[in-house]
C-alpha cells in the first residue's frame, strides 16, 4: 500500500462521509416542510407573535425562499457553527450545546467504558470457558441486549436510589469524584444494552477465532494459554469488535436523551427532549445535526482503522 | 531447558509409542478412534505413516505432542523427546512443545495467524523460552535463508498473505526448526500444495531434517512418495497398524493386502501385480470396523478365519504384517 | 483443539435438533400478550381510567388490584391490559409500513441494478446512519406528540433495515440458475420477483420485520415514556412507567416495573423468535 492510493482512500472515505452527512442534513432541514400547512405554525407552536416576528422566523428559516436556497442558508450558518436562536430561551442554540457537552460526554464516555469493558470481558471469559459459563452469559447477554434504555432506567433506580439509597436519583453532582457517583447509574442503564449486543457478537467472534487452525498450531508450538488468546484470539477478533463496538459508541448519544431524561441531568439529551415537546425547531435541528455528524464520524474512524488492525483488509478492498 | 537434553538421552529414540489404543465418549457412545497403535522413530530416522482419511494416522501424530481430542481416554504409551506425554502435565507439555517435538501442518494458510508478522510466527516459540528478541531474530533470518527464501530481511516484516502457498510451507519448515526439535511431525505437508512445489517442499524437508538431525515422523496418503523418502513406512488403516516396513522393500513386496491395495491403485506402474485391480468399498473408521480383520470385507483374500480375531503382526521378508497370509500377498 | 471426528458431530447435530425451551416460552408469552391486549374489554378487573386516590399506589397483591394501584389509584392490571393494544399495534404499524416498503424497494434495487441500486443503496445507507429514535423526534418537533407521526417516521428508519437485507438476499437467489431459466422462458420480471424470489426470500423477511418491531416497540414506548409519544387518556406501557417515575423515587415503584417488565419480556420474546426464525434459515441454506 503506497502512501498515495491511501491517501487516495483516505480521501474517498471522508468524502463519503461529508456526502451522508449533507444528505441527512438535507433531512433535518426537510423534515420542516414536509408537515401540511404553513410551516411557520409548526415552527412557533402557537406562540403568539407580532407580525413581524413571523416574518423575521419567516426570513430566518429561508421560508421566504425556495427550499434549496433556503437549505444553503441554513447550512451555510451551520458551517459557521451558528446553528440559530432558540425559540424557549431566547439565546443561541450553539452556545446551549456546548454548555451542555460536558454532562453528556462524560456520561457517553462512562457508558462506553463500561459497556465495551464488561461486554469484551464477559465475550472472551465465556467464549474460552464454554459449557455453562457460556450459556449463562448467552442468556445474560439476551436479556440484557432487549433491554430499552428507559427500562434499565427505572429499574436501576428503583433498586439502586430508592430502594437501597446507593446512590443519587437526580442531578449531575459537582466535583470530578462526585459526577461519577452521579453519573454511575446513569451511564449504567445506558450501557446495558450495549454491553449485550458486545457480549453476543464479542462472544461469536472469540468463538470463531478460537476454532481457528492457527490457535491449534500455536498451541502445538507450545505457546502458553494466556499468550494464545492474547496474540491470537483477541488480537485476531479485533476488527469485527471495533466495528460493532462504534455504532454502539455512536447510538449511545441518543440513548442520552432518554437517560438524561430520567435521572433529571442537564445535558444535550435532555435538552432535546424538552426541546422536542416544546417544540423548539432550532434547538431539536441543531441536535440532531450534531448527533448525525458524530454518528458518521465514529463510523468512519472506524472504516479507516480497519486495514490496520487486520492486514488482510487492503486499501483497494475498502475503497470501491 | 535445552540443557536438560543430556548425553543418555541421545541414545533413546525421538518419538516410542507402545500399544496406544483411544477412544472418546463415554458408555453406549463411546467411540473407539486408534487400537494397539505401535510406532517408533529413532534419533535422524525419517519414518512414514501412511493411510486413508479417518484412518487415524493425524490422531497418532497429534498425539506424540499430546493434542488430543476433548475427554479421550487412553491406554498404552507415548514417549516424545524422553518425556511422557500421556502423563505429562500442562507445564511439561509446554516446555515438551516447546524445545523438543516440532509439528508441521497442512494447510500453511490456515496454520499461520495472518494478522501477524511472519517474523512474529517464527519468533513465538524461541520468545516463549525467554530467548531475547534480537537473538530470535538472528535465528529466524538465518532459517528463512535456510529454507530457501529470498530477501529473509523484508519476509520478516511481511504478512502471510502475501506469501505463495508453497513459500509459506517453508516458513512453517522454518518455524518447526527454530527450536532445534529432536521430533518433527509432519502431517500431510505437501497435500495443500501445488503438485510443482510438492517435491520442492519434500525435498528441503529431507535436506533440513538431515542437516540438523532430526527424526521425522512423515504422515501422508501417498504411499509412493512415503516409500521414497522414509527409512521406514507404518501402514495405518482403521485405527490400527496393518503393516510396518522398509521404505525400499515396500514397492517390491508388500506384506499386507491392503498395502497392496494401496500400491495398485495408485496411478503410477511399478510392475507387473495384476491379482488386486482396486479396493473394493470404501475406507472405514475404527468404530464401525467388523470384528475381527478390518479389512476383511474389502480383502480378496479374506475367508472366515479372517473374521476370528484380530490378526497379530508376523514377519515376512523385510516387513511385518497383520495378516494371516502375507504369503499369498507378496510369495 | 478441535479434531473433526464424524461420530461426534453427528451427536453435536442431534443435540441442535431439540426444540429449545426458550422459544415455546417466548412464542406463548407473545400469544398471551397478544390475546389479552385483543380481550382487554373482557379480561380487565376494572377499567383502565376509573382513578381513586383512596386506593393510590396500593403494592401488588391487594384485594382486587393483582398488580396494585398506581399513584391516582388505578388499576396496574388492568392499565396494563389496555395498554398492550397501543404497544403492540404501534409498532406493528411500522413493521407492516417499513416491511413493505423495504421489501419493494429492496427487489427493485436488486433486480434493476444500475444507476436505480446505486441510488436506492445510497439513500438506504444515508436513512440507515440516522438513528431511527432521532428521526422520530425530529418529526414529533415539526407534529407535536401523538403516535401517528413517529409510526411514520419509524417506518421510513426501518425501511432500510429490512430493504438492505431483501437487496442482498434477492441478488443471491437472483444469480441462481433457476431464475435465469425463468427469465429465458420469457417471464416478465415483476412476475418472477413477486412469484419466485418473494417466496424465496420470505423466512429472512419474517425473521428481519421480527426484529425491526422489537426495535420499534422499544423506541416508540421509549417516545412514550418521554411524554412525545401516545396523548393522555390514551396509554401504553411506556406512559405507564413515565407516570410512574415519582412514584419509583417514593419507594412505590411497581406501577412502573410491571410495565417495564411488560416491554422487557415481549423485545425479549420476539428477538427469540426472529433468531430463531433466521437461525434456521440459515441452517438450511448451509444443508442445501
Amino acid at each position: 500500500m503506497t502512501a498515495r492510493t491511501l491517501a487516495a482512500w483516505i480521501g474517498k472515505r471522508a468524502l463519503g462521509a461529508v456526502l451522508t452527512v449533507l444528505a441527512a442534513s438535507i433531512l433535518i432541514y426537510g423534515a420542516l416542510r414536509l408537515v401540511p400547512g404553513d410551516p411557520v405554525l409548526a415552527l412557533t407552536a402557537g406562540r403568539r407573535l407580532t407580525p413581524e416576528q413571523i416574518e423575521a422566523v419567516r426570513h430566518r428559516y429561508g421560508l421566504d425562499q425556495g427550499f434549496l436556497q433556503g437549505y444553503l442558508g441554513w447550512i451555510g450558518d451551520a458551517l459557521r457553527l451558528d446553528l440559530g436562536t432558540s425559540f424557549n430561551y431566547q439565546t443561541g442554540v450553539t452556545s446551549l450545546i456546548t454548555g451542555r457537552l460536558g454532562v453528556s460526554g462524560l456520561l457517553v464516555a462512562y457508558s462506553a467504558v463500561l459497556a465495551i469493558g464488561f461486554g469484551t470481558a464477559v465475550a472472551l471469559v465465556s467464549a474460552v470457558k464454554g459449557g455453562l459459563v457460556d450459556r449463562l452469559a448467552s442468556v445474560a447477554a439476551s436479556v440484557t441486549t432487549a433491554t430499552p434504555t428507559f427500562v434499565a432506567a427505572i429499574g436501576l433506580l428503583a433498586l439502586f436510589s430508592a430502594g437501597l439509597g446507593w446512590f443519587p436519583a437526580t442531578g449531575a453532582g459537582d466535583g470530578f469524584a462526585d459526577r461519577l457517583w452521579h453519573l454511575t447509574l446513569p451511564a449504567v442503564a445506558m450501557s446495558i444494552a450495549a454491553f449485550g449486543v458486545l457480549a453476543r457478537v464479542g462472544n461469536a467472534a472469540f468463538a470463531e477465532e478460537l476454532g481457528r487452525e492457527h490457535v491449534e498450531v500455536a498451541r502445538s508450538r507450545g505457546a502458553g494459554g494466556a499468550a494464545v488468546i492474547r496474540r491470537h484470539v483477541v488480537r485476531n477478533a479485533l476488527g469485527p469488535l471495533l466495528t460493532v463496538a462504534g455504532l454502539l459508541v455512536a447510538s449511545l448519544f441518543v440513548g442520552s436523551a432518554v437517560v438524561e431524561t430520567a435521572f433529571g441531568l442537564d445535558g444535550v439529551g435532555s435538552l432535546l427532549v424538552s426541546s422536542v415537546s416544546r417544540q423548539d425547531f432550532p434547538v431539536v435541528q441543531g441536535i440532531a445535526l450534531i448527533a448525525v455528524l458524530l454518528f458518521v464520524t465514529v463510523n468512519t474512524l472506524v472504516d479507516l482503522a480497519l486495514p490496520f488492525i487486520d492486514p488482510r483488509v487492503t486499501v483497494g478492498g475498502l475503497g470501491r | 531447558m535445552l540443557a536438560k537434553t543430556t548425553e543418555a538421552a541421545t541414545h533413546r529414540d525421538a518419538l516410542g509409542i507402545t500399544g496406544l489404543s483411544l477412544a472418546i465418549g463415554t458408555g453406549a457412545d463411546t467411540v473407539p478412534l486408534l487400537a494397539g497403535v505401535t510406532v517408533r522413530v529413532g534419533r535422524g530416522e525419517t519414518v512414514g505413516l501412511v493411510g486413508e482419511s479417518g484412518s487415524g494416522k493425524s490422531l497418532t501424530a497429534r498425539s506424540a505432542l499430546g493434542m488430543l481430542p476433548r475427554g479421550a481416554r487412553t491406554t498404552g504409551t507415548v514417549t516424545a523427546g524422553g518425556v511422557d506425554v500421556l502423563g505429562a502435565g500442562r507445564r511439561e507439555l509446554r516446555d515438551l512443545r516447546r524445545t523438543r517435538v516440532s509439528m508441521i501442518f497442512q494447510d500453511p494458510r490456515a496454520s499461520i495467524n495472518p494478522v501477524r508478522r511472519v517474523g512474529d510466527y517464527l519468533t513465538e516459540g524461541l520468545r516463549a523460552r525467554g530467548v531475547s528478541a534480537h537473538a530470535a531474530g538472528e535465528k529466524a533470518l538465518d532459517l528463512l535463508g535456510q529454507v530457501g527464501i529470498r530477501d529473509p530481511l523484508g519476509a520478516l516484516r511481511r504478512f502471510p498473505h502475501e506469501f505463495s502457498g508453497g513459500m509459506l510451507q517453508r516458513v512453517m519448515i522454518a518455524g518447526a526448526l527454530s527450536t532445534e526439535p529432536e521430533l518433527l511431525l509432519a502431517d500431510e505437508p505437501t497435500t495443500a500444495l501445488d503438485v510443482t512445489t510438492q517435491a520442492e517442499v519434500v525435498g528441503l524437508l529431507k535436506d533440513m531434517q538431515r542437516a540438523h538431525g532430526t527424526g521425522m515422523l512423515f504422515v501422508t496418503h501417498d504411499l509412493d512418495l512415503a516409500a521414497a523418502i522414509c527409512d521406514r513406512v507404518y501402514v495405518m488403516y482403521a485405527g490400527r497398524i496393518v503393516e510396518e516396513a522398509a521404505g525400499s522393500a515396500l514397492f517390491g513386496a508388500p506384506a499386507h493386502p491392503y498395502t497392496r491395495a494401496l500400491l495398485e491403485a495408485s496411478p503410477s506402474v511399478h510392475g507387473d501385480r495384476a491379482v488386486i485391480k482396486a479396493i473394493r468399498g470404501r475406507p472405514l473408521a475404527l468404530a464401525e470396523s467388523p470384528p475381527g480383520c478390518s479389512f476383511r470385507d474389502r480383502c480378496p483374500l479374506a475367508d472366515d478365519a479372517c473374521a476370528g480375531a484380530v490378526p497379530a503382526h508376523r514377519r515376512h521378508g523385510a516387513s511385518t504384517a497383520a495378516c494371516l497370509r502375507p504369503e499369498q500377498v507378496t510369495p | 483443539m478441535t479434531l473433526t471426528i464424524p461420530a461426534l458431530r453427528a451427536r453435536s447435530a442431534r443435540r441442535r435438533r431439540r426444540r429449545p425451551l426458550g422459544l415455546v416460552l417466548a412464542a406463548a408469552f407473545l400469544l398471551a400478550v397478544t390475546l389479552t391486549g385483543l380481550l382487554a374489554p373482557v379480561l380487565a378487573p376494572r377499567s383502565p381510567d376509573a382513578t381513586s386516590l383512596l386506593d393510590s399506589l396500593a403494592p401488588p397483591g391487594t384485594a382486587g388490584h393483582l398488580l396494585g394501584t398506581d399513584s391516582t389509584g388505578r388499576d396496574v392490571l388492568s392499565r396494563l391490559m389496555y395498554g398492550a393494544r397501543l404497544s403492540l399495534i404501534a409498532p406493528l404499524g411500522v413493521v407492516l409500513l417499513s416491511g413493505t416498503a423495504g421489501t419493494v424497494l429492496g427487489l427493485l434495487a436488486a433486480r434493476a441494478g444500475g444507476w436505480v441500486d446505486a441510488v436506492l443503496s445510497r439513500g438506504m445507507d444515508i436513512v440507515f446512519s440516522f438513528p431511527s429514535l432521532l428521526l422520530a423526534m425530529l418529526v414529533v418537533a415539526v407534529s407535536g406528540p401523538g403516535l401517528l407521526a413517529p409510526i411514520c417516521a419509524l417506518a421510513v428508519g426501518y425501511t432500510p433495515f429490512v430493504g438492505r437485507v431483501v437487496r442482498s438476499a434477492a441478488m443471491q437467489e437472483g444469480a441462481r440458475p433457476y431464475m435465469e431459466s425463468y427469465r429465458v422462458m420469457g417471464f416478465g420480471e415483476p412476475w418472477v420477483a413477486v412469484r419466485h424470489l418473494l417466496p424465496n426470500i420470505l423466512p429472512m423477511l419474517v425473521a428481519q420485520s421480527a426484529l425491526a418491531f422489537g426495535y420499534a416497540l422499544t423506541d416508540l414506548a421509549a417516545l412514550s415514556y418521554l411524554g412525545l409519544g401516545v396523548r393522555p387518556p390514551a396509554a401504553d406501557w411506556g406512559s405507564m412507567i413515565s407516570q410512574a417515575q415519582s412514584a419509583i423515587l417514593q419507594g412505590a415503584p411497581w406501577s412502573g416495573l410491571i410495565p417495564g417488565l411488560a416491554v422487557l419480556l415481549t423485545v425479549v420474546s420476539v428477538n427469540v423468535l426472529g433468531e430463531h426464525l433466521g437461525g434456521s434459515i440459515g441452517r438450511k441454506r448451509e444443508g442445501a
